[in-house]
């Protein structure tokens, strides 16, 4: 909502300043946004007279000016306007302002060899109307001792943009600010002139609101204006409209946008000849066509609210108005409508045609529903004080009676939810100031709502226009009590940011990506899952809920590629999605690292990073979590994305169903695919929803503390054993063979090829034997290491080398 | 006698020479041997008269103490000599660079949303969560948000059908409502997360952070609501004074609201939060709207308190003096490893925030 100081003194008894306004404003919760000086330069245009005009030596259609811009100053302006003339008096913009219609400074110019000193301007350039035609022409009797002056009034006011919430339909009007400032003791309101309108003339065409379901519009008034001449506005008008930077086009459509702004009741004029045998407000059927004032051709549906004739539409209500039936400069006959349109309504309408219009957004806030004769009078007088003609008596037709809403109000609830007390005394003086009606009822107060709250309908709002007018500084600070009753985090939320800066500890960067990505690359990943569109996407780019985090990360690890950085750790821990219903999400932490390891080191070889870097951050930030490593079972079975050889799955324990994490190399084609220009991509992604949640706290999960003094001793063994038995098989098989006398297996090599039949390798390990009781003698030792062989090779087919 | 002082003599200037090591193993034998001079003496002392026998093996004794102590000292000296010549060969250049590490970093988000945990957890709230996906009555209608409502219109919101029921939330907000659905009161909560508004621009990305406040209890009034957020914003910017304003404002779901400002001003190109003429707004509040209790069934005449919502990714930007909105989410290396945390920094009450 734009408005000015100046205008709102048209309201409203003052004497502050401008900046004490501002600071109110923002007090009482009309939000100041920006404050602007339109006039700024302004000042520079001066009324000129043009002396003589000779023909431009260079150019056919060119004249060479010689002004007059006062205090026997005369100045040369080329100029291409064909109403340049001897004599006439105009509008002078010297070198150094500015425009108002482009913005563009003007400087000294040399126009085909010869010098301009500044411009002559037309009406549209300098925003009085759209006339481009010639330079501005001032009356010669009135402008003609006014050589040198300034051309616009001086104003001091500046355009004070406020930003009003939705709640407040009131405050879309000059007048209603006014009040609000008033009750808030900033200035007095002024009385609002009561003229009646004292015609005998009827209203003589006939309007009919439809009484139909759905009906949106509830009450239409109307006033006829005949034998009148729209004229351009009055300078009043025109500065009035200019000085909220809005731009004058005739006196009928800006008197009309002039009440609408003053006091928030938005009115339609049509040009009365226009319409045929009457208007009809009723709900429109699907396929009505008509065209807008906007110039664009809309096709209705069903049940929105048109004013029509017998020929058909002629606008939507209280949204737009339809060319065939809007005024015009030669319009003589003008009905003004200022009507009543259901907020519910006006807001379905102009979404299902997303149409946007100053009179749709008053409206599908709550227009007063008792402005109606008010707005029809106000506009009635300006047309017939410009334009002259005849005013007819006011019809209003309605299908709903308006009544003021009463609530009762208990003065103790305003300390209840504020913490300070103000007196009822001052608590009537500020409800009074706002329009309300006031009775003390016993304790509470009965209060009438004005018709222009729509926003007010219970106690609490009392309280917000109380606490607000009052002013929010009155509220006392208490100070918050340093007592916790129940942990911050949950054991799920723990975990999370435990996992977050375990990862992060490996060397990983944390990048936050968007929840949902390029379907494209999520085609690489998803997998089962079906693609999760957006509706409203803000890019196609940007169109599907992610099935994986992987598809942004590998995005962005190729930007970053793509910047020259080889070697590099990221990863996220966010949502994924399933369904478009909430909860069909789970979480997981993803990380990829691309390059090598020991790149251009002078101590050791480099080597591309692989699928047991990424096995080692997986399964140590686990055991940091606190999961044991000895129990974690791993297969090979992995989503398609990953390297079918060089991928895994890692379960908590073996009987465990759900998948803690997968980890590997990224399947070679969508390396390729996506254009990633790395040795080597691998990735993983932990499960958090799958792992299970130790309820013991650190307290708990320490057991008794044992270890064994007596002596240990490690042997090796080396087994050739089917390609196809993994490691992790037989180590715990070993393992198990004796749980109290192995305290630790190590591979420590893996080979195939000479010496070794085909399809089988030969797995070493290295047992660590140790006793709890005693010291393990020779042939302890030998019984141990006998039932090691015996046993692998039962379960696994393996055979000992020899 | 004199054969003992002899072989003492001769050998005691013997191992005054430059001796190598198999110099003085030769000497060890020639002495100390099967048949060495001094083994050999110890086996006469039995034919040595009586009378004479005491004195000489005390002085053999004496002489092959000392011969052995020198002996002993002669290698040593030997062995100190050839490791310090050893270790002067193995001299490197300490200058070398070590074996690299490499550093990984939490998201200035992510240490944002720890310190925002942390500081309400000390005036007991707890931490809840919602999902991301809502339904249209939880993002909007329980929240006092009616369809066809222009307050709708502040949100731009990103939907997932044709019906406008499921969409992705527009503020954590509805966690309010879920959370006041799920218990009783009272209830004393707060909800980071992300966000979701299609709008996109310098100042606008399409995914952001907020963080949810809610206190409902008997009596919590305005007062509780201003000093909770005095309380957060000081010990958030970790300042001892803090400039800042209430505004009346209006959301659908809180009544009376408020949008809160701190004061700031400008020094040497960056920004400083608590003083000078300048505000800034840093979030909206406001009591709970008694149509949102009832809403959830909770009776208002009984219970009644705040809620607030504050923008993470903007308070992380003012306290690290971060410009650019949409890098947060650009996952730009460069920018990540600049602005991130190291992963052992987590905030905690005891030792502050920050180091």
């Amino acid at each position: 909502m734009k408005i000015t100081f100046d205008w709102l003194k048209d309201h409203l008894t003052v004497n502050s300043n401008e900046a004490s306004l501002l600071e109110k404003l923002t007090d009482i919760g009309l939000e100041v946004e920006s404050v602007e000086n339109l006039s700024e330069g302004l000042d520079l245009f001066k009324i000129a007279k043009i002396v003589k005009t000779e023909k431009h030596p260079n150019a056919d259609r060119l004249k060479v000016c010689d002004v007059d811009i006062g205090k026997k100053e005369i100045k040369k302006v080329v100029c291409g306007a064909p109403n340049a003339r001897d004599g006439l008096i105009t509008v002078y913009a010297p070198p150094g302002a500015i425009i108002p219609k482009n913005k563009t400074k003007l400087v000294v110019a040399k126009i085909r060899d010869v010098t301009s000193y500044g411009m002559l301007c037309s009406e549209s350039e300098l925003n009085l109307s759209e006339e481009s035609d010639g330079i501005t022409e001032l009356p010669f009797s009135k402008y003609n001792k006014s050589i040198g002056k300034s051309f616009f009034t001086q104003t001091n006011s500046n355009l004070i943009d406020l930003s009003i919430t939705p709640n407040r339909p009131d405050c879309l009007g000059v007048r209603g600010i006014a009040r609000d400032l008033a009750a808030s003791g900033f200035g007095k309101l002024k009385q609002e002139k009561n003229k009646k309108i004292n015609s005998k003339k009827p209203q003589t065409i006939k309007v009919k609101i439809t009484n139909e379901k759905n009906q949106g519009c509830f009450s239409f008034g109307s006033c006829l204006l005949t034998n009148v001449k729209n004229v351009e506005s009055p300078k009043w008008l025109k500065d009035k409209l200019i000085s909220i930077g809005q731009k004058p086009i005739s006196a009928i459509v800006d008197i009309t946008n002039y009440v609408m702004i003053d006091i928030n009741r938005p009115l339609h004029a049509y040009d009365a000849d226009k319409i045929e045998k009457g208007i009809i407000v009723r709900n429109s059927k699907s396929g009505e066509k008509f065209t807008a004032l906007d110039n664009k051709n809309y096709k209705l549906e069903d049940g929105m609210c048109v004013i029509s004739d017998d020929k058909g539409v002629l606008g939507l209500g209280g949204i737009i108005g339809g060319t065939r039936s809007g005024t015009e400069i030669d319009t003589k006959n003008v009905l003004i409508e200022s009507a009543y349109f259901d907020p519910r309504s006006i807001r379905s309408t102009a979404k299902r045609l997303n149409i946007d219009s100053d009179a749709k957004f008053r409206f599908e806030r709550g227009i007063d529903q008792l402005s109606i004769e008010e707005g029809l009078k106000k506009a009635a007088f300006l047309i017939k004080e410009i334009c002259g003609g005849e005013i007819s008596k006011i019809d209003v037709q309605k299908i709903y009676k308006f009544k003021n809403k009463i609530i009762k109000f208990d003065p103790n609830s305003f300390e209840k939810v504020t913490g300070f007390k103000i007196s009822t005394k001052d608590m009537l003086y500020i409800l009074d100031k706002l329009g309300f009606q006031c009775k003390k009822d016993k304790k509470a107060l009965k209060l009438t709502i004005p018709s222009w709250r729509p926003d007010i309908s219970q106690e609490i709002d009392i309280v917000e226009e109380l606490v607000r007018i009052s002013g929010y500084d009155k509220i006392k600070i208490e100070e918050p009590i340093k007592e916790r009753k129940k942990s911050t985090l949950t054991q799920t939320q723990k975990l999370f940011h435990f996992l977050q800066r375990s990862i992060a500890s490996k060397g990983y960067l944390e990048a936050i990506t968007w929840s949902f990505t390029d379907a494209k690359y999520n085609d690489h990943f998803k997998g089962q899952n079906k693609e999760l569109k957006i509706v409203n996407p803000i890019s196609s780019e940007l169109s599907v809920l992610r099935n994986s985090i992987f598809s942004n990360l590998i995005m962005y690890m190729r930007k970053n590629i793509d910047r020259g950085i080889k070697d590099l750790s990221i990863f996220e821990i966010g949502p994924i999605f399933y369904g478009t219903q909430p909860g069909q999400q789970s979480t997981v932490v993803s990380g990829l690292v691309a390059g090598k390891k020991s790149r251009l080191s002078w101590l050791e070889k480099d080597r591309n990073v692989d699928v047991f870097d990424i096995k080692r951050d997986v399964v140590q930030t686990l055991v940091e979590a606190g999961y044991d490593s000895e129990k974690f079972f791993v297969d090979d079975e992995t989503p398609a994305y990953y390297h079918p050889g060089k991928s895994g799955r890692l379960f908590l324990n073996r009987d465990e169903e759900s998948v803690a994490a997968f980890f590997g190399e990224i399947h070679p084609n969508i390396i390729k695919q996506t254009d990633l220009k790395t040795e080597s991509l691998v990735g993983f992604e932990i499960f958090l929803d799958n792992l299970k949640l130790s309820n013991k706290s650190l307290k708990d999960q320490k057991t008794k503390y044992s270890v064994s003094d007596y002596q240990k001793s490690e042997r090796d063994f080396a087994f050739i054993v089917d390609k196809k038995i993994n490691v992790q098989d037989l180590v715990s098989v070993v393992a198990n063979v004796d749980k109290n006398l192995i305290s630790n297996i190590k591979v420590f090599d893996i080979y195939e090829g000479e010496n070794i039949p085909e399809n089988h390798k030969s797995i070493a390990i290295n047992v660590t034997i140790q006793s709890q009781e005693k010291t393990l003698d020779v042939s302890d030792l030998d019984k141990i290491n006998k039932l090691i062989i015996k046993t692998v090779e039962n379960k696994t087919g393996a055979k000992i080398r020899s | 006698m004199s054969d003992i002082k002899n072989i003492r003599d001769q050998f005691v200037s013997k191992l005054k020479n430059d001796l190598s090591l198999e110099e003085i193993n030769i000497i060890k034998t020639e002495l100390f041997g099967k048949n060495g001079q001094i083994s050999s003496l110890f086996k006469t002392i039995g034919s040595i008269p009586e009378i004479e026998r005491k004195k000489f093996a005390s002085d053999l004794n004496q002489v092959k103490d000392e011969l052995q102590n020198l002996i002993t000292n002669k290698i040593n000296e030997i062995d100190g000599k050839k490791i310090n010549e050893k270790l002067e060969k193995e001299k490197i250049d300490i200058s070398l660079p070590e074996r690299p590490f490499v550093r990984g970093k939490v998201h200035p988000v992510s240490q944002t949303i720890d310190e925002i945990s942390s500081i309400f957890s000390e005036i007991g709230f707890s931490v809840e969560e919602g999902p991301d996906v809502e339904n249209e009555y939880n993002n909007f209608t329980a929240l006092n948000t009616p369809d066809n409502h222009p307050a709708r219109d502040m949100h731009d919101t990103f939907y997932l059908d044709e019906n406008k029921k499921f969409l992705l939330r527009t503020h954590t907000s509805p966690v309010q409502i879920r959370t006041m659905l799920k218990d009783k009161p009272p209830f004393k909560i707060i909800a980071p997360g992300r966000t979701y508004r299609s709008d996109s621009d310098q100042t606008h990305s399409p995914m952001f952070h907020q963080v949810e406040g809610l206190h409902i209890d008997k009596n919590i009034n305005m007062g509780h609501l201003k000093g909770c957020l005095k309380y957060f914003i000081k010990e958030f910017f970790e300042v001892e004074k803090i400039k800042m304003r209430f505004r009346p404002s209006h959301f659908p779901f809180t009544e009376p609201s408020a949008e809160v400002d701190i004061g700031y001003e400008i020094k040497d190109g960056k920004i400083i939060i608590g003083e000078g003429d300048h505000w800034l707004e840093i979030l909206g509040c406001g009591m709970v709207h008694p149509n949102v209790l009832k809403n959830v069934k909770v009776n208002p005449a009984k219970y009644q308190g705040y809620a607030f919502g504050i923008g993470i990714d903007r308070l992380a930007m003012l306290k690290y003096g971060i410009n650019d909105l949409r890098a947060f989410f650009d996952c730009d290396y460069r920018w990540l490893n600049h602005f991130g945390f190291d992963p052992l920094d987590v905030p905690t009450n005891y030792r502050g925030l920050s180091r």
